[in-house]
């Protein structure tokens, strides 16, 4: 049951990437299916199992590696935040897997896809249930590559293989820190088990490196990595551009693997983070100003799945400010929420996307609630969701994300509370823009595609109405236990709240309006949005014109790709140029070439010595022997 | 007088008499039974090299031990196999007379001679008994302008290498006032200064016989030997009188002269480092396949002196393991070339190769196996050959000899490829593909093409008897 949660996706990609070829595009994709069905119903046995059963266990499959001091073990770590996210990814995984046998009905090449997305569930699964950072770090690349896979799936657009390119790119320079993260986790701990690392952690509160606490370099090494896969701001470029990947992708990339794995490390590691509190106010300091920026460029984003993935990235951010003012239980709840109603508006947005015959940009939508009412009513669901309404899934998480910070009692929790009540604002105004641009007003698509417009099948609905159910139930459910009273029973230790840390407590006891406001955060944004959209649509344009300055920095993202361009991209490609035309075209093919003619060269010199005569053959020998006599006196007389 | 010692020697020289007299008897063409016989007498010999025990005979003239038993059977192999070659060759070239194997036959007796010398007589007894056959056979193909060119070039050079060698003799006999082996060593161990007549004596006879194996600078007649000579005697140059010449070089110059090493040691790096470099340049330019196997037996044979240079067991080791691999690849490439014919007529050219892997694409295969073991690319028998010299030449220090000769073989990598390019990526020329081989041949080049690819797996008892002869003329 344990090992058959993480190992039934590989068996699944297995069948569909190598013998897809074989069985045909339907068996195919419904071996994957089938195979995450039972990952599935694994990880939710092995959920009950951990947290309400046995508790804790570790499975250990095989040794890896060991070399020196280093012994990295191939083991499955059952704890409860590994079995959280177990169920989660499988669950919203088969989710997705069985969406996309409808979506991706009309591919040509339907195994392969299936094989990257089950492989990518894999890759993520080995990531959560890694007992070392070793077979983390293989996860964590594991998923990158799959991402790399996926978002470039459609190979033959340029567009998609420059944001496959991307996506890696960026990820490989938070990588980067991650692994200067583990080599330091090596250097100062000795071992890289977390068993290890974890029970050490009272010893090294005072070890230096370079000077520096070596638990918050650790920390914040690692939190750059994290922030790398989590796209947090200043490594978030790839993730709108994420979007060429086909719509599960995008799903399955936003609600339940890849970003979340940012923030499972940092609530991993959260024994290291408690006691590096510096780190941890640069996690809440990036986390808060993430969540409000990418929520300030949703808002006036066109494309219906950009919008969707700037609020990922802005969730993000609530999640890491919640780790870093010290609830990683709240963290994880929201992390847990959010796969919810996050894969719901994605598959939503893909159903329409579907209808609207691949059309991808809200302005020319509209007017089509009507025809597609599923989808319409899970998208309510959904951004009720996303933007905190009461009882629905969002609201307990993000609730709680914003009474932790106030209840923080620190600058940089004050901080991030400001920003997340903003960025609650925003985030219900994108929402209701979005829905009402998409599904309201006068048809602004062409009357080709509207004579189209169709609901999806029942293979795609059946998913959303599931994860619907999820993000209306899944807060009330889960919050006694995840946050609430049974918290400390749920954790069962695998997250580690430090003596000095009462965030968990204090968060109950805020000031009676701080619950209250981000439900009427969220009724503000989405009453905003109403007005501008649907009783004044003159509004926005004029805005649009007044504050043209403000409008371009946001449609353009705040020039963050703009800047990276000129700072970064154009002087690697100007240097790599210089090395490839001068370097390598010149001085490094030149020694080559140049020894080559040389070789020719000295090979007619050769040929031309050998004339054919026999006097002259006669003679070389006779001169040949000279030079020997002569050697050897010369040797005798030393 | 032990003479039942030099039982192999005395068995192969009778048999070839009696196959001499018993050939002419008939009235009708023997050459494929006298063949046939000179096999089985080869054989025959090589068996009793096996069952031969330790020690000297004949007055200290002959001397047999584990060194002289490993090049007896490699000389005795290689010359079977070359003569293997020559069956269908020599029928197709009318040149099938039955003198052919028993020529063949007494220049191995020599060979075995050569290796088992004792002294300088024998060595000398031993060298003209290889050599004179050898210049007949070399103009076999007397009708052939090029083929006579080729004898005589090798018989002028030749006695002059020999007069070389028997003037050094000479001056080592009145110098050191004898000509056996252990009573040299014996004479130079001596704390005494080494009379330069000695040292003078010493280069003459290395001269001598470094022409034998054509090594820099008295390897001129190879190339126009090896081009001139019928294809399967050019193999038979190649394999079997080498290994007798190379393993002659080390026993002289480790036996008597052994004390000497610091002196010839130069001697023998510069042959090796000259061998080397113009077997790798000079063949780049070459057309006539068979001369760019000259070349490249040149550039081995610089190879294989690396080991003799360093004078260690390791390098003896790697000396020894080199002329086996060498030979079975030479014998396995030479399989392939004899049976180059394009409509019946024999073509040498390497643009005949021409879209081989198009036509038969396992003799293709197989050549390919070769090239790349002669470049030396693992996992081949090859690449083994050099590692083991080069191994031994960077224990003992000498870098430089270890990096030239890495350097070279990157350069003959190149022509070496250059073939299998050749064979897989050029058209086919207009007037067809090669003809399909024989069994004979097709047998051979299985063979030595199977022992190359499978040499990596189980090296080990080659490597130990190759360990045993580097002891056994190390002491």
């Amino acid at each position: 049951m344990y090992v058959g949660a993480i190992f039934f996706p590989l068996l699944g990609a297995t069948i569909s990437g190598f013998l897809g070829r074989w069985i045909g595009d339907r068996a195919a994709q419904w071996s994957t299916v089938v195979c995450m069905a039972l990952a599935a119903a694994c990880g939710i046995l092995a959920f009950i199992e951990t947290v309400m059963g046995n508790g804790a266990t570790t499975v250990r499959i095989a040794t890896w590696m060991n070399v020196g001091g280093l012994e990295v073990a191939w083991a499955l770590r059952y704890d409860t935040i590994a079995a959280v996210m177990v169920m989660m990814v499988t669950f919203v995984s088969t989710l997705i897997h069985l969406y996309s046998v409808g979506y991706m009905s009309h591919d040509a090449t339907i195994p392969r896809f299936f094989a990257y997305l089950s492989l990518f569930t894999f890759m993520m699964l080995m990531l959560v249930t890694a007992d070392n950072l070793a077979q983390l770090f293989f996860g964590w690349e594991g998923v990158g590559l799959a991402s790399y896979l996926l978002i470039g799936y459609w190979y033959e657009k340029e567009s998609a293989n420059a944001a496959a390119m991307k996506a890696f790119i960026v990820n490989r320079v938070g990588d980067l820190f991650f692994m200067l993260g583990i080599a330091l986790t090596f250097h100062v701990f000795g071992s890289i088990e977390f068993d290890v690392i974890f029970a050490a952690v009272p010893q090294h509160l005072d070890t230096a490196f370079l000077g520096v606490p070596a638990l918050e370099l650790v920390a914040v090494l690692l939190f750059l990595g994290a922030c790398g896969k989590s796209a947090q701001i200043g490594l978030h470029t790839w993730l709108p551009d994420a979007m060429e990947g086909p719509t599960p992708v995008s799903a399955l990339i936003h609600a339940a693997t890849m970003v979340t794995a940012g923030v499972f490390l940092v609530c991993r590691m959260s024994p290291i983070f408690e006691y590096a509190p510096t780190a941890l106010a640069i996690v809440t300091f990036v986390g808060a100003t993430t969540a409000f920026f990418a929520a300030t460029i949703g808002c006036v984003q066109n494309d219906i799945k950009r919008v969707i993935a700037y609020s990922t990235c802005s969730q993000l951010g609530y999640m890491f400010f919640a780790a870093g003012v010290g609830a990683y239980q709240v963290a994880m709840f929201h992390l847990f929420t959010h796969a919810f109603f996050k894969a719901l508006l994605f598959l939503g947005a893909g159903s329409v996307i579907h209808a609207m015959s691949d059309e991808q940009d809200i302005r020319r939508m509209g007017g089509i609630w009507r025809k597609i009412p599923v989808t319409y009513g899970v998208m309510w669901v959904g951004s009720l969701a996303l933007a905190g309404i009461p009882f629905f899934a969002g609201y307990y998480s993000k609730d709680a994300i914003l009474e932790a910070a106030f209840a923080a009692h620190s600058a940089v929790g004050m901080y991030a509370f400001v920003c997340g009540m903003a960025a609650a604002v925003l985030t219900a105004f994108y929402s209701w823009r979005l829905l009402i641009l998409t599904f309201h007003g006068a048809p602004r698509a062409d009357h080709h595609t509207m004579e189209h417009v169709h609901e999806s099948p029942a293979v795609m609905l059946l998913p959303l109405l599931v994860l619907a159910a999820g993000a209306i139930g899944a807060g009330w459910l889960f919050y006694p236990s995840f946050i609430g009273a049974g918290e400390h029973a749920f954790w069962a230790g695998s997250i580690h709240n430090a003596e000095h840390n009462h965030v968990l407590h204090d968060m109950h006891e805020v000031p009676a309006w701080v619950p209250i406001a981000p439900a009427v955060a969220g009724a503000v944004g989405i009453l905003t949005a109403y007005v501008m959209y649907m009783f004044a649509p003159a509004v926005p344009a004029m805005l649009a014109t007044r504050l043209r300055g403000l409008y371009l920095f946001l449609l353009n993202k705040w020039y963050f790709d703009e800047l990276y361009d000129r700072i970064l991209v154009r002087p690697t490609l100007a240097t790599a140029r210089v090395f490839w035309k001068t370097g390598d075209a010149r001085i490094i093919d030149g020694m080559p070439n140049g020894a080559a003619a040389l070789v020719a060269e000295a090979s007619r010199g050769a040929v031309r010595l050998q004339t054919g005569r026999v006097a002259n053959y006669a003679f070389t020998m006779i001169i040949g022997l000279v030079i020997f006599v002569s050697l050897f006196l010369t040797g005798l007389a030393r | 007088m032990n003479w039942t010692l030099a039982l192999p020697e005395i068995a192969l020289a009778c048999a070839g008499l009696v196959i001499l007299l018993v050939g002419v008897i008939p009235g009708r063409n023997t050459f494929f039974g006298c063949t046939m016989a000179v096999i089985g007498a080869l054989l025959l010999a090589a068996v009793l090299v096996l069952g031969q025990p330790e020690g000297t005979a004949l007055g200290g003239l002959y001397v047999a031990d584990a060194f002289s038993g490993f090049m007896k059977i490699l000389a005795l192999l290689g010359a079977a196999l070359g003569l293997v070659l020559a069956l269908d060759f020599n029928r197709r070239e009318s040149l099938d007379r039955f003198e052919f194997p028993v020529l063949a036959l007494f220049a191995t007796t020599g060979m075995m001679v050569m290796v088992s010398a004792n002294d300088l007589m024998a060595v000398y007894m031993g060298l003209e008994l290889l050599s004179l056959p050898l210049y007949v056979i070399a103009a076999f193909d007397r009708d052939n302008g090029r083929s006579a060119e080729a004898g005589l070039k090798y018989f002028v050079l030749g006695a002059l290498a020999s007069g070389l060698l028997l003037y050094g003799v000479s001056l080592v006999y009145g110098f050191a006032g004898t000509t056996n082996f252990d009573r040299l060593a014996d004479v130079f161990s001596g704390n005494g200064g080494v009379p330069a007549g000695v040292v003078v004596g010493l280069v003459f006879v290395v001269a001598g016989l470094i022409f034998k194996v054509s090594a820099v600078p008295f390897h001129m007649w190879t190339p126009d030997v090896y081009e001139g000579a019928p294809t399967p005697v050019t193999a038979f140059f190649a394999a079997a009188p080498k290994v007798a010449a190379v393993a002659l070089l080390a026993r002289v110059l480790l036996g008597p002269f052994g004390d000497l090493a610091a002196q010839w040691q130069q001697v023998i790096i510069l042959a090796s480092l000259g061998s080397m470099l113009l077997g790798a340049f000079a063949a780049v330019g070459q057309r006539n396949i068979k001369r760019l196997m000259a070349y490249s037996s040149i550039g081995h044979v610089g190879y294989a002196l690396m080991g003799l240079a360093v004078v260690s067991d390791e390098g003896l080791r790697g000396l020894a393991i080199y002329m086996l691999i060498y030979m079975l690849m030479n014998i396995g490439t030479f399989a392939i070339l004899v049976g180059m014919r394009r409509r019946g007529r024999a073509v040498e050219r390497i643009e005949d190769l021409a879209g081989l892997g198009g036509t038969d694409l396992g003799r293709a295969l197989w050549m390919t196996v070769f090239m790349f073991s002669m470049a030396g690319i693992p996992p081949l028998a090859g690449f083994f050959g050099k590692l083991y010299v080069f191994l031994a030449a960077v224990q003992g220090g000498f870098w430089t000899l270890a990096v030239v000769g890495v350097l070279t073989s990157v350069v003959s990598a190149y022509y070496y490829l250059r073939i299998v390019k050749v064979m897989f990526f050029d058209e086919a020329p207009a007037e067809g593909g090669l003809d399909a081989t024989t069994p004979g041949l097709a047998a051979v080049t299985a063979t030595t093409g199977i022992f190359n690819l499978v040499f990596c797996l189980y090296p080990a008892p080659l490597l130990l008897a190759a360990g045993l002869a580097a002891a056994a003329l190390l002491g």
